[in-house]
């Protein structure tokens, strides 16, 4: 360990809004990258079904 | 044997090939990349010694360094792909830069914003600006604008076909952007610090100051796979959806 306290530790040498909010942001973008595939699957494939579906009525 | 190499190449541009083979990529690609994060972020933000210039902000490197590198990574593949595109007029390398461009996206974000939450405290600390037109903050900048018009681009063209030799051609051009940004801060007097580390040398600092970057370095890498793939298979899947092959598989399986 390269602190002596948990306080320490959090306040980051007085750096820290700079340090967390930077790790923030790196969970976010790569959260959100996922959410966003996940989403983008999703309505891909409820289009594809609905266009399925659409086309065995007409039959 | 050539023409087997050959009717691989084709094989590896078909579209319906690519998907059949990559469903259980993401989930380890994307698996393994989190693993490596957590890790060597742990590891950096508690364990790695505080920088004796920098103190503690140095930390945000574990985050800034990897966020770069893949900003910089992602835009070399989709200018890769394109040129693949031009040449072979491969369909798969076309959905490879639509594919890529919003993921690089993130990538270049991340970068900008840790490096201003890393400027702030280390190059700005009596002043109260953020930002520094510096040349490697801005041609970091001009690769954001680059991946803006990649996507822009793609939506104002309607034909799909025009819309992906214009993206490719724009890929392309680009990439001219890359060594600008990488010799920055060594043909300009910059700010920014010039590259710590090299394929070629051993780093100055101490292991359990690198390993946790490389680490976290290849965490990024990992998760970039498999988000790519995810993407891949979206776009395969979006513009597949006429054909007889993506239909009976969504009506067969639930996912």
């Amino acid at each position: 360990m390269s602190f002596d306290s948990f306080h320490d530790f959090l306040a980051m040498g007085g750096h820290a809004p700079y340090v967390w909010w930077s790790y923030v942001a790196g969970a976010a973008v790569l959260g959100l990258d996922l959410a966003w595939l996940a989403r983008r699957r999703r309505r891909t494939v409820d289009a594809v079904r609905r266009a399925e579906d659409r086309s065995r009525e007409e039959r | 044997m050539t023409l087997r190499l050959k009717e691989r190449w084709h094989q590896l541009g078909s579209p319906r090939w690519f998907y059949r083979i990559s469903e259980r990529w993401p989930s380890w690609l994307v698996g393994l990349g989190v693993l490596l994060i957590v890790v060597g972020w742990i590891w950096g933000l508690a364990f790695a010694p505080p920088d004796y210039q920098q103190g503690n902000s140095f930390r945000i490197m574990y985050v800034h360094v990897p966020a770069s590198m893949l900003a910089e990574s992602c835009y070399v593949l989709m200018g890769v792909a394109g040129a693949v595109l031009l040449i072979w007029r491969m369909k798969l390398a076309d959905m490879v830069v639509a594919a890529a461009a919003p993921i690089g996206v993130g990538f270049v974000a991340l970068s900008l914003i840790t490096g201003v939450l890393w400027g702030k405290p280390t190059w700005l600390q009596t002043s109260d600006r953020w930002w520094v037109w510096d040349a490697r903050t801005t041609s970091m900048l001009v690769l954001l604008f680059l991946y803006f018009g990649l996507i822009a681009l793609r939506q104002a063209v309607p034909r799909q076909e025009t819309a992906g030799r214009a993206c490719a051609l724009l890929a392309v051009v680009g990439l001219i952007n890359i060594p600008i940004i990488k010799y920055s801060v060594d043909w300009w007097l910059t700010l920014h610090q010039p590259a710590s580390f090299s394929l070629t040398e051993k780093p100055a600092m101490p292991a359990v100051m690198w390993l946790p970057l490389l680490f976290s370095a290849l965490g990024f890498y990992s998760f970039f796979a498999g988000a790519l793939t995810l993407a891949l298979r979206n776009e395969i899947l979006g513009r597949e959806r006429r054909t007889q092959w993506v239909r009976e598989l969504l009506a067969v399986s639930p996912q």
